[in-house]
């Protein structure tokens, strides 16, 4: 055997690997879209016939011909904007203190633990644990207001964890130019860091928001019912005060909890119900994953250009 | 030289030197950022409220039925009938019904996302790879409650063609669409780590004449190691807690089996079941989702933190 042949063949079968590895990597790495092409066609092929303006203004129904999804997709609207009232704010000030006032020690390392777990608890925990402190604790009932600060504990750490990673990624020149000009801890992070950060903020707030629109197994926990046939109370009046707070305390249901509500029917008009309804939340899910991947599109280019 | 106008931290933080400021600021102002700064904390603290909640309902609501239960029975007994006439109360039935559809779950998507992974760290350019990974998110945002409807309807179905026994509530089907929907979170966290590793480890395994197949599986790999191993038992978090596509399409009887053709129950499917009943509150019916999301929880926190720890260690490595 001549000396070097071994290595010659092995070059050729590594060659071998590398070549085929290519091409596995690269089916795998589409199998998923293509996964994903064929749900949102089976979806649409189904769905889209059934969408019609009856549909979207129609409330629920025994019959699945004259069922609509007002209530569930008005309930998911309040629950969004709710939800994003409570936990943004929030949010953001604990990922502020995290990133700009703690110091690295015992305390920061347990809140980030801690953070980090509540990030992976399994949604129908938070669900329970809305029963126990929202709707029976606070007396709330299974209310717009208590499914709102139930869906708000389940988004508050994603929002922290990326508020957090926006906040670092702000140039830290720019605090030490503005605290050598006098400014206080608050007056920097109020009026440089955190407007520096907005476009990252945000990004992550909507796509939190997103998760909490199609979230609907906390909803379930909490007893949310699909069966409700009149809408709540419109917050704005036309009359003085102009804000009406009654539609808090009004029960409710979501578009996830409606479409739960039909696949889980054996009957194959309501399981065409639930792909109508389906379109209709892809199509709000994907809207605000597009703003988020347009604003972190447009980011990128600012801080780069 | 030392500017004097900032403290250096032990941390590495510069902060406002307060000494220099004592002169020039208002006391109001001092009491405002105080202010502030305590408000800011609360805010961050409340977390830590949370999980103290979260710990204490299931606690606390969970206590009724280990009164009425002995731990032993609940952990070894293999028959889960809690609703039935006949009261059977052991854990395992549920517990390996979730075991069933994680480990589906983790055949599909472990290595479908460390492929992806390895693919869009070493074969593509970087650009690339970020268009990429932001189109594999758009599987990760389509709501558990779609996956659910196509897992039944779809995917159920089409798995009988070739699978004649099949039942029409199964643990594989839901098992896969469940691996599908979590491949970007393998992908993306591992992606991250394995870019994470110094270039010139890579370059070294160049120099001595490696293919990329071999400097992905030899050198960056095991480098990247514990970041991986990070994503892939966050991954199998996701996928114990996962509710809605199991409850679709699993089916709700507690079934003591591996078995993958036949209708089984989950732990979350059962806690979704029962909330959704009319089994009035307070009960030892109740009582059991409790029990169970005892059990849920204990899992997915020992899970969630072993998986911070490992990406902590990665990131002292490499940072």
């Amino acid at each position: 055997m001549r000396p070097g042949s071994g290595s010659r063949r092995a070059r050729t079968i590594n060659g071998f690997l590398d070549r085929l590895f290519s091409v596995v990597g690269l089916v795998c790495t589409v199998t998923g879209f293509f996964v994903l092409l064929f749900l949102l066609f089976d979806v649409g092929r189904t769905g889209l016939a059934r969408l019609d303006w009856a549909f979207l203004t129609g409330v629920s129904s025994r019959h699945p011909q004259k069922s609509g999804i007002l209530v569930a997709w008005v309930g998911t609207l309040w629950i969004i904007v709710l939800t994003g009232m409570i936990a943004v704010p929030i949010g953001i000030a604990a990922a502020s203190f995290l990133e700009e006032y703690a110091g690295k020690n015992r305390w920061t390392h347990f809140i980030e633990l801690n953070i980090a777990n509540l990030a992976g608890v399994p949604s129908i925990i938070y669900g329970l644990f809305g029963v126990a402190v929202f709707v029976r604790g606070m007396d709330l009932t299974r209310s717009i207001l208590a499914g709102a600060m139930t869906m708000a504990t389940l988004i508050l750490p994603m929002i922290i964890l990326s508020t957090r990673e926006a906040i670092h990624a702000v140039p830290g020149s720019l605090r030490e130019a503005s605290f050598a000009l006098g400014a206080s801890q608050w007056q920097t992070l109020w009026h440089q860091t955190l407007p520096a950060a907005t476009p990252g903020i945000l990004t992550g707030v909507i796509l939190a928001l997103s998760r909490a629109i199609g979230e609907a197994a906390p909803m379930m926990a909490m007893g949310a019912l699909a069966y409700i046939t009149f809408l709540p109370v419109p917050p704005f009046s036309p009359a003085p005060p102009y804000l009406n707070t009654a539609g808090l305390f009004s029960p409710f249901t979501v578009l996830p909890i409606q479409i739960f509500g039909w696949v889980s029917r054996p009957q194959q008009a309501f399981s065409i119900n639930a792909a109508a309804a389906i379109v209709v939340l892809l199509g709000m899910t994907f809207l605000m994953n597009g703003i988020a991947a347009v604003l972190r599109y447009r980011y990128q280019k600012k801080r780069m250009g | 030289m030392p500017n004097t106008y900032f403290l250096q931290a032990q941390d590495g933080r510069r902060r406002p030197d307060n000494r220099f400021h004592l002169r020039k600021t208002h006391s109001l102002q001092k009491v405002r950022e105080k202010l502030i700064e305590g408000g800011l904390l609360l805010c961050a603290a409340l977390s830590v409220f949370i999980t103290l909640g979260t710990v204490l309902t299931l606690a606390i609501e969970g206590m009724p039925f280990f009164r009425e239960v002995p731990l032993l029975q609940f952990l070894t007994e293999t028959t889960w009938t809690p609703l039935f006439y006949e009261k059977h109360y052991g854990i395992l039935p549920l517990l390996s019904g979730t075991l069933l559809t994680t480990a589906i779950a983790m055949a599909v998507a472990l290595p479908m996302g460390l492929i992806t992974a390895i693919y869009l760290s070493e074969y593509v350019p970087t650009t690339m790879a970020t268009v990429a990974k932001s189109a594999l998110e758009m599987l990760a945002a389509v709501p558990t409650v779609v996956y659910g409807y196509f897992a039944l309807l779809f995917v159920t179905p089409f798995l009988k063609r070739w699978i004649p026994t099949l039942a029409s509530f199964n643990a594989l089907s839901p098992g896969i669409v469940m691996g599908i929907m979590i491949i970007p979170m393998v992908a993306s966290l591992s992606e991250d780590a394995m870019r994470s590793v110094p270039r010139g480890l890579r370059e070294g395994g160049y120099a001595l004449g490696s293919t990329r197949f071999q400097v992905a599986v030899k050198i960056v790999l095991p480098a990247a190691l514990s970041g991986v191993a990070a994503s892939f038992i966050l991954s199998m978090s996701r996928a114990i807690g996962e509710t809605m596509i199991v409850t679709i399409a699993a089916g709700l009887r507690p079934t003591l089996t591996m078995n993958p053709l036949v209708p089984i129950q989950t732990i979350t499917t059962y806690i979704a079941q029962v909330s959704m009943g009319d089994i009035p509150v307070g009960t030892l019916e109740y009582n059991t989702i409790f029990a169970v999301a005892i059990a849920l929880f204990i899992v997915t926190f020992v899970l969630n933190i072993m998986s911070f720890l490992l990406k902590q260690r990665f990131r002292e490595t490499y940072a």
